[in-house]
């Protein structure tokens, strides 16, 4: 978190804001588990995509595929967004990530993020699991914010927990 | 090959009852995100959509279309007693068209009091068919059946129409179909509008359920109309034109179960397999 000069409140772009978002990967017991594709991505008011933020997946390319293979079942990404990008894409792309909680921070300034207007958000998180389900939530957010309110959903079957908290 | 499209085609040499016969081409998958993916595409003709019960489709007039608008080859071709099937090595990004397709000329004429019948390529008839002929009679018959992939971002070069038969022209891209979302075609008819057009859809997986839940919407004067697919899956989609008791449809004017020989007329059909997938 930083201390804002009052002069940077003129302009959202310049806002040195922070998007915290907390995924939560359920520990799953299952015979055949591997870990969930994940797309972090925010919505506008009409669903489109204004930002790709994270997609964690697998990046290895063996014999058989390239790691991309499965990114179209992450489908509202991959239709919204994905299939636009070259990937992988320099701090969007990672590497899939095992049962737990996992914070991730985007700044402003070094993200995506940079170029957003100021305005009502919804901030997605889509998972997608190798022989397994798919599921995908919502948390609305307001961005930039004088308030750090943060607001969490729960998945039912791939995802736990999501949260995400606007620093201002 | 051919003894499908070729029966399709003559119509007086079939039973009506082959009209009942779906024709369809089903890829392994529509939408691809790898970067030099492959899809198998399945090719059959039968009751149930989209199983193999019936005769396979032959792959003589197989034409695949990549995303520069060139010819792909399709590998590993091989008919069955069901089904024919083949691989396609998507090279390029973006959209490629799997398209069956018959053109063919019919004509009739008397030479000497001896009536003649003649079946061909448009080419062939401009040379081998005297067009000054006794009582000449000529029809044209197309049949087109399509399936649409994607690796990638879906891209329109490999739509363009042919100009001949029934085409179908994407408003909406076939590859970018999802539930609750209006979709919007055109559909031409040698290149023009074919306005008031029925078109038939039936989702797949027929064999587990007692009714077709088959819809049928008509085409407005643009030869444009739209749907909003409820449930994901693929689809079947048809229209045809010259059909029905029309003359050379069954029952008509030259056509099975109908009197006299084929008039001068054209029929065109078309089929495409789409997928809706889940929001």
């Amino acid at each position: 978190m930083r201390i804002l000069l009052p002069a940077a409140l003129l302009t959202a772009k310049a806002m040195a804001a922070d998007l915290e978002v907390t995924v939560e990967i359920p520990r799953l017991g299952v015979a055949e588990y591997h870990r969930p594709y994940v797309a972090i991505f925010v919505e506008r008011a009409d669903q489109s995509v204004a930002a790709s933020l994270a997609v964690w997946y697998d990046q290895q390319t063996n014999k058989q595929e390239s790691g991309t293979t499965w990114l179209k079942d992450l489908r509202q990404w991959w239709r919204k967004s994905g299939r636009d990008l070259k990937m992988p894409v320099d701090g969007v792309s990672g590497a899939t990530r095992p049962p737990g909680t996992h914070t991730v921070a985007f700044r402003a300034a070094k993200s995506a993020l940079a170029p957003l207007p100021a305005g009502q958000y919804q901030l997605v998180v889509e998972a997608s699991r190798e022989v397994g389900g798919r599921e995908i939530l919502r948390v609305p957010f307001q961005w930039p914010t004088a308030s750090a309110q943060p607001a969490q959903t729960k998945g039912q079957t791939e995802l736990g927990v999501v949260k995400v908290a606007v620093k201002p | 090959m051919l003894r499908i499209l070729t029966a399709i085609a003559v119509l007086t040499t079939v039973s009506p009852s082959l009209f009942a016969h779906r024709q369809w081409l089903l890829p392994s998958s529509t939408v691809l995100s790898s970067t030099n993916p492959w899809v198998t595409v399945d090719a059959a003709v039968s009751n149930e959509l989209f199983y193999f019960d019936h005769v396979p489709m032959r792959l003589g007039n197989l034409v695949v279309t990549g995303p520069d608008g060139a010819r792909v080859e399709a590998q590993n071709q091989a008919t069955g007693k069901y089904r024919s099937t083949f691989d396609l090595n998507l090279k390029q990004p973006g959209t490629y068209r799997i398209a069956l397709v018959n053109n063919s000329v019919f004509a009739n004429w008397t030479d000497n009091g001896q009536p003649k019948n003649w079946r061909g390529t448009e080419e062939a008839f401009a040379k081998e068919v005297p067009a000054n002929a006794t009582g000449l009679q000529v029809s044209r018959m197309s049949s087109r059946v399509e399936a649409f992939v994607t690796s990638g971002k879906p891209t329109k070069e490999a739509l363009q129409p042919t100009g001949v038969g029934l085409e179908l022209v994407p408003v909406t891209h076939p590859n970018d179909l999802v539930t609750g979302e209006a979709a919007t075609f055109q559909l031409l008819n040698n290149g023009k509008p074919a306005a008031n057009l029925e078109v038939t859809l039936i989702p797949g997986g027929i064999r587990y359920r007692d009714q077709l839940h088959e819809r049928k919407v008509t085409t407005d004067a643009e030869g444009k109309f739209s749907t909003t697919f409820k449930e994901p899956g693929m689809y079947w989609m048809n229209a045809t034109t010259g059909g029905g008791r029309r003359p050379g449809g069954p029952g008509g004017q030259g056509g099975p179960g109908g009197p006299g020989r084929m008039p001068a007329g054209n029929r065109a059909s078309y089929t495409a397999t789409i997928e809706v997938l889940p929001q």
